[in-house]
């Protein structure tokens, strides 16, 4: 069977499993009928012109796994940011591990999806977020909102931050012979809070995974959410990020996305600004190898005067590595004075690797500043024989051109511990050890 | 030290070097002058390692090893070291993280372990210091947005860490000013020993009266055209490069 046709027959089944209320359930229902409707998206649609799904859904997934596995914490301490005291959600195989996680509900909530959906206590919260911000006629995101069952759930009240940050990992085990993952992530943050959160999806096998997430986020007045995406799963892991972030009035919100392993990885990143002076930033790196491919689907919506949006993405593709960077940025009739900025630099290692780039700009407003702009290049050679006359061989200086490259962006990381394991990664990626870190 | 017999070099065919021969000995400084265009970049280049050059005769000999298949880093492991005529700009990489790196790779090549901290910060202080570099300027971006001066204090700043045995100063002294051109030749100065030789690549006596050679030579159109001593350089300045060229057609 087709998976999309085992996707929407085992809709029912799953939809009479879980207890949830009325309003709920109508989401769901309606959801699974765009699915059904769009299907999965192919490369005939514009923004997937260059990422296609074919070869990935051709696996044979399992859509519930069929038992639950456990895993030890010194197997997997390496893929949390270990050295800092921090919350935890942690998931395996699509299930909660209560054991591996460190939630709190005091002063805030920082816990489960599933215990949000059902329990009363949660229902104005879940009717007033729920599905709110998420595109309802996007079929993958519909067809993880019919399926929206487990993930994290952050409610930080107003003028609190958050004390550290929050890890939400899932793992996959191999368990299942392949496995498709549907996550989703509620986060509110109410006026004045602030809140750092490091997401993280990993595979522990060669065994295919697909994961279909979602994350909805609401930064209210002056609130500041910080979110780092770290993507370096094994090659046969696929990721489509679909995340929704509605700022109002004053608030700051970033998201950094680090891409360095899995097989095809899809990030759709959507803000939607609905108030005056509003901040969102956007930043990447991509450093690929082999066939991996990364598709950063980018929209900032900018809907109210005297706001500011940041993009900066920067890419290194090595082998047969292929990248995209989409960039959308509209600018509202009302939304004067507006600064949008978007930069998306590309080095390209091999003849074989490849990028597309485009940035898509719709500005309705006449005061705005604008400026986009995207290189795709080759590491300067001039610049290596400068390092090399210093006695930086030449391995170790390619990696330090492309440490220098992607620089900017990891300054912006603001939790020491992130940056410095980005640039353990980076290195290890590079497979040099440069023996500080920038 | 350095002996370079005969050496024949281009770029996309096209012949730049046409048969140099140069010998430096330890402790001597040899001033390299000759106009525009005349090779003295690309001499420098080929003999650090550029490997966009072809070096299609002769031999380049280093402390009695033929060094010229060698990789521009391994040239720079056995004491090689160019200052550039035009630094190159590395944004993202601090002058700091930079030198560290070098110096650590470097004794890595000799099966040394890393520079301790302590001694690399005491070692960058004191080399700052000779060169009147002031602390801040440590901490930026590699020669991003420097003044033309600045980066070449800056290419003499590393060579006082590195502290080559052999030191090619291609055009240091153009975009310096008077007193940095005397802070820069200075600390050449202070890093000369018996056993270690100096290349001064110049257009101009006036770094000489400072950075004093023993001997001077005349590239023009590929070739040493002419030797001498310190007068030389004299007379060049006195009379341009157009009698030499007569004398070179001859
Ligand atoms: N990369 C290159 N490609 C082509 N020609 C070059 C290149 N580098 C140098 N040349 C040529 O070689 C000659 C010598 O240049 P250069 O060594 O820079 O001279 P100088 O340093 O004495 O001014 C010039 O004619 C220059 O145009
Ligand atoms: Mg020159």
């Amino acid at each position: 069977m087709e998976l999309k046709d085992k996707l929407v027959s085992s809709f029912m089944a799953f939809e009479n499993q879980i207890d949830v209320d009325t309003t709920v359930h109508d989401i769901r229902s309606e959801a699974i009928k765009v699915f059904e409707e769009k299907g999965f998206p192919t490369k005939k649609e514009e923004a997937w012109k260059y990422t296609s799904l074919n070869s990935l859904l051709k696996n044979d997934f399992s859509v519930f796994p069929k038992e639950e596995v456990a895993l030890d914490f010194k197997d997997i301490k390496k893929y949390f940011i270990h050295d800092i005291d921090s919350y935890k959600i942690v998931f395996i195989d699509g299930v909660y591990s209560s054991y591996l996680s460190e939630t709190t509900h005091e002063g805030m909530d920082i816990c489960l999806l599933s215990a949000a959906l059902h329990k009363d206590k949660y229902r104005q919260v879940i009717e007033n977020y729920f599905n709110k911000v998420a595109k309802t006629d996007d079929s993958l995101t519909s067809l993880n909102t019919a399926f929206s069952r487990e993930g994290a759930y952050i409610y930080i009240p107003k003028n609190k931050a958050v004390d550290k940050p929050v890890q939400i990992i899932h793992f996959a085990t191999g368990n299942e012979a392949a496995l498709m993952l549907q996550p989703r992530n509620l986060i509110v943050v109410e006026e004045n809070a602030h809140i750092q959160i490091i997401e993280r999806h990993q595979s522990l096998t060669e065994n295919p995974v697909l994961t279909n997430s979602v994350t909805e986020i609401f930064a209210d007045k002056r609130a500041v959410v910080d979110y780092y995406k770290i993507q370096n799963d094994e090659q046969n892991a696929s990721l489509i990020d679909n995340t929704y972030i509605s700022q109002e009035r004053e608030s700051n919100a970033s998201v950094h996305t680090f891409s360095f392993g899995g097989n095809i990885t899809r990030n759709n990143l959507n803000f939607y600004q609905k108030g005056e002076r509003i901040d969102s930033i956007l930043n990447g790196v991509t450093i690929l190898g082999n066939k991996q491919h990364v598709d950063h689907y980018t929209l900032v919506h900018h809907a109210e005067p005297n706001c500011e949006s940041h993009q900066d993405y920067k890419g290194i593709f090595a082998d047969k590595a292929t990248g995209v960077f989409n960039g959308k940025i509209i600018v509202d009739k009302k939304a004067q004075k507006t600064n949008a900025f978007q930069q998306n630099n590309n080095i390209l290692i091999d003849d074989k690797a490849s990028i597309n780039t485009k940035p898509q700009l719709e500005i309705f407003a006449d005061d705005v500043k604008c400026s986009h702009g995207c290189t795709i290049g080759q590491l300067d050679e001039d610049a290596l024989f400068y390092l090399r006359t210093r006695g930086i061989p030449e391995k170790e200086g390619r990696a330090l051109l492309m440490y220098a490259f992607a620089n900017n962006v990891l300054e912006s990381v603001k939790i020491p511990e992130v940056k410095s394991r980005i640039n353990k990664l980076i290195a290890k990626k590079l497979g040099v050890n440069l023996g500080f870190d920038l | 030290m350095l002996t370079i017999k005969n050496l024949h070099a281009s770029i996309e065919d096209k012949e730049i070097l046409k048969g140099i021969n140069l010998e430096v000995n330890p402790g001597e400084i040899h001033a390299i002058m000759g106009p525009n265009g005349s090779g003295k970049s690309t001499l420098s280049s080929v003999i650090a390692g550029k490997e966009e050059y072809e070096v299609t005769d002769g031999e380049i000999h280093f402390e009695g090893e033929d060094i010229s298949e060698l990789a521009a880093e391994e040239r720079a492991h056995k004491g090689v070291f160019l200052s550039f005529q035009y630094p190159v700009e590395i944004p993202g990489v601090s002058v700091t993280n930079f030198i560290k790196t070098a110096i650590n790779e470097s004794r890595k090549a000799q099966g040394l372990e890393d520079m301790p901290a302590k001694d690399m910060l005491q070692k960058i202080r004191e080399k700052a210091e000779l060169l009147e570099i002031d602390r801040r300027f440590l901490s930026r971006s590699l020669n991003e947005g420097f003044s033309g001066g600045e980066k070449k204090r800056n290419e003499i700043f590393q060579m006082a860490m590195l502290e080559p045995k052999l030191a090619i100063l291609d055009e240091t002294d153009s975009g310096l000013d008077i007193d940095a051109l005397r802070i820069v030749a200075n600390g050449v100065n202070k890093l000369r020993s018996k056993d270690n030789a100096v290349v001064v690549i110049t257009h101009y006596q006036r770094l000489l009266e400072y950075i004093v050679p023993d001997f001077v030579h005349v590239l023009h159109n590929g070739k040493i055209v002419k030797s001498g001593t310190k007068e030389l350089a004299l007379e060049l300045e006195a009379k341009g490069y157009d009698w030499l060229k007569q004398e070179a057609a001859v």
